[in-house]
């Protein structure tokens, strides 16, 4: 039998009861299943995605295979500090509904091997990275996977309602680390494609964490929701949703891009304001509410960042269609 | 009625398919390597 034991910061914390230990019979070694779980595809696929667009939309361009190798060492290092970061927070998945299926509370991996996984990856996706593309890259992708796994996994997280805000940073490395892997050097455009992701990230997982919010209370975890309350944490999605607007139009305003990408940006960035505007204004009824305009403005941010960061790419790609700062 | 199945067996071929995707992803990491080393030396 094999326990996984409570982390130590999350619950003291926030002043909270620890969650139970997890205690489960390993009866059976972890499958590959077990494994690729642990890697958050799903968070993973957004990381490629935006990482690909971050090295697509770099006014240089590289060989496919470095392209690709690029790409593969931005996934890998996202899989590694995602499996650190299950490996932190076991004993909190297991007190959350969304979470406690996870290998680690559900008994089915030991935390060793999913502290090494992600220790192993971690470590081969930067080394292949400063050999096969550049140190640059490489360094701006360890910062993000310890940015992830330490600053925001171990010490924001469990400390402060502002984690997702300051921790939004290291979903942001993946554009500036896939165009730094085409050019070689830091230039505006990849700063402000980390800005836009920077100001997503908290109505994101604010209007996550509304409809959510008794999970993260449950276990400790001071989300905006849980410590300023509901009221606060829809006016700051109004406000950042805002924010993000500008934002979003500055890669055109900057002539970094042309009228596809800000058109395009005006669009998507209007209609998540409105949605915010109705989550922003609204109170919640009672425990019978569904939530449904927190779900679709969580459900329209994935979508959104998809879109948004095609139509950069397409101003790219079109002949004609505008010019990369 | 089937008979469940024998843990050792099952322990075995969940090993098994783990060094089966470990030998996949060892034998795609020697290609892309060569790949690379092919795209470096011709630039």
């Amino acid at each position: 039998m094999k326990k996984v034991l409570s982390p130590p910061l999350a619950s003291a914390a926030a002043g909270i009861a620890a969650p139970s230990l997890v205690a489960q019979d390993h009866t059976l070694p972890a499958s590959w299943r077990d494994f690729f779980d642990l890697t958050k595809p799903g968070v993973i696929s957004l990381v490629v995605f935006t990482g690909l667009c971050g090295l697509l939309a770099a006014p240089d361009h590289i060989h496919p295979v470095l392209a690709f190798t690029a790409i593969l060492c931005i996934a890998m290092g996202a899989a590694g500090a995602a499996a650190l970061n299950q490996w932190w927070e076991a004993d909190l998945d297991a007190g959350m509904k969304r979470t406690a299926k996870r290998p680690l509370p559900a008994g089915r991996m030991d935390k060793i091997s999913a502290r090494d996984f992600g220790v192993g990856l971690s470590a081969g996706s930067v080394l292949m990275m400063g050999l096969a593309i550049g140190w640059l890259a490489a360094a701006i992708l360890a910062v993000s996977i310890f940015y992830y796994a330490v600053v925001y996994t171990i010490w924001l997280k469990p400390r402060t309602p502002q984690n997702i805000v300051i921790g939004g940073g290291a979903g942001a490395f993946p554009p500036l680390i896939g165009w730094v892997a085409a050019t070689g050097h830091i230039s505006v455009m990849p700063i402000v494609l980390f800005a836009i992701i920077f100001m997503w990230t908290p109505p994101h997982f604010w209007a996550l964490a509304l409809f959510v919010q008794s999970d993260y209370a449950k276990v400790g975890i001071p989300m905006m929701p849980v410590v300023a309350g509901e009221a606060s944490t829809r006016k700051q999605i109004l406000a950042y949703a805002a924010v993000l607007l500008l934002t979003s139009l500055v890669p055109w305003a900057i002539g970094g891009t042309g009228a596809i990408y800000g058109i395009s940006a005006a669009v998507l960035s209007g209609v998540f304001l409105l949605l915010s505007v109705r989550v922003g204004l609204r109170r919640k009824t009672g425990d019978d509410d569904t939530m449904k305009p927190e779900k679709q403005l969580f459900a329209y941010s994935i979508i959104y960042l998809f879109a948004l960061f095609t139509a950069l790419v397409a101003d790219r790609l079109i002949p004609g269609a505008g010019a990369m700062a | 009625m089937t008979d469940p199945i024998d843990p050792e067996v099952q322990r075995k071929q969940v090993i098994a398919q783990r060094n089966k995707a470990l030998a996949l992803a060892l034998a795609g990491l020697v290609i892309l390597f060569f790949l690379i080393t092919l795209v470096r030396v011709r630039a």
